[in-house]
C-alpha cells in the first residue's frame, strides 16, 4: 500500500447534518478567489474611457452630491462636525457592511451558472463580495481622508483602531449574508426583501443622525438596546477614530465581536448546508 | 494491489423533486383565490416531505468499479442520469442515497470555458478557468506554452475572448483543461463541439491521457467517439444501469434497444440567445413518404432535415453525418453542395425549411445507421448541433449481393461492373513462351 500514502481518496455521499466546512480546502483555493475579485474588477472597467480611474471618480461624485444636498439645505445635528463630512464618514462603513451583505446573500444565485458547472468550495462566493466591498471602500476611504483634511481635522492615534471597526462591519455583512444566502435559496422573494432591510438598517444606525439623538429624545436607558446593532458600534467608532466625537473600543465592540463571530459561524454551516442543493433547485 | 480501483459506486442515486400537476382554475374567483393561496401553498410544499408522483429518481442503484487507466464511455439517452451521474462524481451535487469513491486528483469537464469573461483577454482567461479547474498558478506558468499552441489561437491570445468565434473560445477552453493533467477525468460532451480538426486533435488527446495511467469517464451522444475511444461502456436507461461491458456490444445494445430505431429524432428546444439556425427534426423516409426505421437497400433511404433560419444571412450550411456502428463516420454531406454550380453561397431567408436528401443506398452494407445534423458558419462559428440522432437499419435481402457478401472487408459495398474478357492473344503468346 505504498502509493496510497500520497494519493488521497474522495468520498461522495449523501449530506446528512452538518456538513464540515473544510477550511483547509479554502485554503488551498486561495488563488481562485484572487483571480475571482480580479476578474471582477477588470471586467467591471473595460471598455470604460477612465478605466479604474471609476473607482475614485464614483465616490467623488458621491460625495459632492452629498456636500450640496445636506450642506445647504438639511439641517440635522452633528455634534458640530461639518455635516457632509459627518454624513460621509457613516456611509463608508455602512457601505461596506451593506454591499457586504447583499453581495453574499445573493452570492450563490449570481454564481449559480459556475456553481452547476465545476466543483469548487463554495464558501469562494460569499467571500468574494467582501473583498470586493473592502476595494471599494479603499478608494472612496482616500476620498474621506482627504476631506478630513480639507475641513481642517487632523486624525491621531486613533486611526490605528479603524480596523477593529471596518473588520466589524465586514463580518457582520457577511454573517447575516450566510444566513440570508442560504434561506433565499428556497425563497427568491428574499432577495427583494433584502433591499428593504438594508435601507431600514441604515436607519436605525447613526448614519444620517448623531447617536446621541437617541439618548436626547428617548433617554439613556435605550441606548444598550440601541447598540445591540453592530453597525452603532462600528459607525461611532470610526467617526471616533477620524473626527474625535462618537464612541472608541468598549465593552460594546467586544460583545459585537462575539455575537457576530458566532452569527457567522451558524451562517457558515448554514450556507455549505444549502449550497449542496441550489445546483438541484436553481 | 490488483484490488486497487479509480472509482468505486456504491449504490449511487439521485431523487429529484417535481412539482405535482396542478389542476386549472375553472373560474376567475377560483384563479384569485389561487393566486392569493399560492404562498402558503408554496409554504406548505417546501415543509412537507416529497410525495410518490412528485419526485423522480434521476439515478437509481447505480454500482460499477473503474480501474486506473481504463477509458469507459457512459451511453444512454436524453435523462437517462449520464449528466447527473458525472454531477455526483464531480461533487457539484450530492447524491440522494449511495455512495462513491475516487482516488486522485479528480477534474470535471462539464463545459468547455467554465468562468470565461467576455471582456478579459484569452490569456487571462487561460488563467482564470484554469484556477476554477483547481490549478495553481506557478502550474499554469509552466504549461502556458504547451496551452496557447495546442489551441491555435496564440494571435489572438491578447485580444478580448468576446471577439473569438465560438469555435476558437471552445478551443482556448479545451487547451486549458487538457492540461489539467487529473488522475481521473470525467468529460461530459465536450467533443461535440468544435470544428473537425480540433475534434481530431482533442480525440487524439484523450488515449494519451490514459495511457499515462489515467482515468476516463466519458458521456457522449457521439457513438463514433465511444467506440474509438473507450474499452469499456455503460448504458444507463431511465437512471438504472442496464449495461456494462465492451463498448462494442453495449453500444450495439444502446442502439438496439427500444424505440431507437423509430425513424425520427428532434431536436432539444434550448435556443441561445442570438442563434442564427435551429434544426428541428429529422425524418428516415421511404419511396412512399413515409418515416420508417427500416429499410431496404434496394429501395433508397431519403433523410429529411427540417430547421429554422432564425436570422436571414448567408454563410449557414447544414449537415448530415451518416455513421455506422462497425466503422463510425461513413461521410458527410453539406446544404453547401447544393450552391457549388452557382459559385455563390445561398441567402437564408427566415422561416422554415425542409431539405430531402437521398442516401446513397446502392453503396452501403447492410446493418445499423445513424444520422447526426449540425449547422454552422464554416470556419466562423458552430450554430447547432442535435443531440439525439436518427437511427435506421439498412436491410439487404433482394439486392444481387445479398447472398454472398458476407464476410467482405471494407467500409462500402458498391456494384462495380466487371468488364470480364477473354484475352486470346494472351494465351498464345504464354504458349508461345512454352
Amino acid at each position: 500500500m505504498a502509493d496510497t500514502k500520497n494519493t488521497r481518496i474522495l468520498r461522495v455521499h449523501p449530506a446528512k447534518g452538518l456538513v464540515p466546512l473544510n477550511m483547509a480546502e479554502l485554503w488551498e483555493y486561495r488563488e481562485l478567489l484572487l483571480f475571482l475579485l480580479w476578474r471582477d474588477i477588470k471586467g467591471r472597467y473595460k471598455q470604460t474611457a477612465f478605466g479604474p480611474l471609476w473607482i475614485l471618480g464614483g465616490p467623488l461624485i458621491n460625495m459632492v452630491l452629498l456636500s450640496l444636498i445636506f450642506g445647504k439645505l438639511a439641517k440635522l445635528p452633528s455634534e458640530g462636525i461639518p455635516y457632509p463630512l459627518f454624513a460621509y464618514s457613516a456611509l463608508l462603513p455602512f457601505g461596506l457592511f451593506s454591499s457586504s451583505l447583499t453581495g453574499t446573500a445573493t452570492s450563490l444565485l449570481d454564481n449559480s451558472g459556475l456553481i452547476s458547472k465545476v466543483y469548487f468550495p463554495r464558501l469562494i462566493t460569499p467571500l468574494l463580495p467582501v473583498l470586493s466591498a473592502f476595494v471599494n471602500f479603499s478608494a472612496s476611504f482616500l476620498i474621506l481622508l482627504g476631506m478630513v483634511f480639507a475641513y481642517g481635522f487632523m486624525p491621531g492615534v486613533e486611526i490605528l483602531c479603524l480596523p477593529l471597526f471596518l473588520l466589524l462591519a465586514a463580518m457582520t455583512g457577511l454573517a447575516v449574508g450566510l444566513w440570508w444566502a442560504s434561506w433565499i435559496v428556497h425563497f427568491r422573494d428574499l432577495r427583494d426583501v433584502l433591499q428593504y432591510i438594508v435601507k431600514a438598517w441604515m436607519y436605525a444606525s447613526p448614519v444620517v443622525y448623531s447617536s446621541s439623538i437617541i439618548v436626547d429624545r428617548f433617554g439613556p436607558e435605550w441606548m444598550p438596546l440601541y447598540r445591540l446593532n453592530p453597525i452603532v458600534t462600528v459607525v461611532d467608532g470610526v467617526r471616533w477614530c477620524l473626527l474625535g466625537v462618537g464612541q472608541g473600543p468598549d465593552s460594546m465592540l467586544v460583545f459585537s465581536y462575539i455575537v457576530v463571530f458566532l452569527l457567522l459561524l451558524g451562517g457558515a454551516f448554514a450556507f455549505c448546508r444549502a449550497e449542496r442543493t441550489i445546483v438541484d433547485i436553481a | 494491489m490488483s484490488e486497487l480501483k479509480s472509482i468505486r459506486v456504491d449504490g449511487l442515486g439521485k431523487c429529484y423533486r417535481i412539482g405535482a400537476q396542478r389542476r386549472k382554475a375553472q373560474t376567475g374567483i377560483v384563479a384569485l383565490r389561487n393566486s392569493l393561496m399560492a404562498p402558503l401553498a408554496y409554504l406548505k410544499q417546501k415543509m412537507t416531505a416529497a410525495t410518490e408522483e412528485e419526485t423522480l429518481w434521476a439515478l437509481r442503484d447505480v454500482s460499477f468499479d473503474v480501474r486506473p487507466g481504463e477509458i469507459v464511455g457512459i451511453v444512454g439517452r436524453n435523462g437517462a442520469g449520464k449528466s447527473t451521474l458525472l454531477k455526483i462524481l464531480s461533487r457539484i451535487t450530492d447524491p440522494t442515497a449511495g455512495h462513491a469513491e475516487i482516488r486522485g486528483r479528480i477534474n470535471a469537464l462539464i463545459e468547455v470555458g467554465t468562468g470565461f469573461h467576455p471582456d478579459l483577454t484569452g490569456r487571462e482567461n487561460v488563467y482564470l478557468s484554469a484556477a476554477i479547474h483547481g490549478m495553481r498558478k506557478a502550474v499554469v506558468d509552466a504549461h502556458l506554452d504547451d496551452i496557447v499552441e495546442f489551441s491555435g489561437v496564440a494571435k489572438f491570445l491578447d485580444t478580448p475572448v468576446k471577439r473569438y468565434s465560438s469555435g476558437m473560445t471552445v478551443r482556448l477552453g479545451f487547451a486549458v483543461a487538457a492540461h489539467l493533467n487529473p488522475e481521473v477525468l470525467l468529460v461530459d460532451e465536450v467533443l461535440a463541439v468544435g470544428d473537425a480538426d480540433f475534434r481530431k486533435k482533442s480525440l487524439g488527446k484523450m488515449p494519451g491521457v490514459a495511457a499515462s495511467g489515467r482515468t476516463v469517464l466519458i458521456v457522449s451522444h457521439n457513438m463514433g467517439a465511444i467506440l474509438s475511444l473507450c474499452t469499456r461502456a455503460i448504458l444507463l436507461e431511465d437512471g438504472r444501469l442496464v449495461a456494462d461491458g465492451v463498448a462494442q456490444e453495449v453500444v450495439s445494445t444502446y442502439l438496439s434497444r427500444g424505440a431507437t430505431h423509430s425513424g425520427e429524432a428532434h431536436g432539444n428546444e434550448m435556443l441561445r440567445p442570438g442563434q442564427k439556425l435551429k434544426i428541428r427534426r429529422l425524418r428516415a423516409l421511404n419511396v412512399q413518404g413515409n418515416v420508417a426505421g427500416e429499410f431496404q437497400k434496394s429501395r433508397g433511404v431519403c433523410i429529411e432535415v427540417v430547421f429554422d433560419v432564425l436570422e436571414p444571412g448567408r454563410g449557414y450550411v447544414v449537415n448530415l453525418q451518416l455513421f455506422s456502428l462497425e466503422f463510425g463516420c461513413i461521410l458527410t454531406t453539406s446544404s453547401w453542395d447544393s450552391d457549388v454550380d452557382s459559385g455563390a453561397q445561398r441567402r437564408w431567408e427566415e422561416g422554415r425549411h425542409v431539405a430531402r436528401i437521398m442516401l446513397p443506398t446502392e453503396l452501403l452494407r447492410g446493418g445499423e445507421y445513424w444520422v447526426k445534423a449540425t449547422s454552422a458558419m464554416p470556419g466562423v462559428s458552430v450554430l447547432d448541433e442535435m443531440d439525439e440522432e436518427l437511427r435506421f437499419v439498412l436491410m439487404d435481402s433482394d439486392s444481387p449481393l445479398a447472398k454472398h457478401a458476407e464476410g467482405r472487408r471494407g467500409v462500402i459495398l458498391p456494384i462495380l461492373a466487371w468488364d470480364i474478357r477473354r484475352d486470346d492473344e494472351g494465351r498464345t503468346t504464354k504458349k508461345g513462351g512454352v
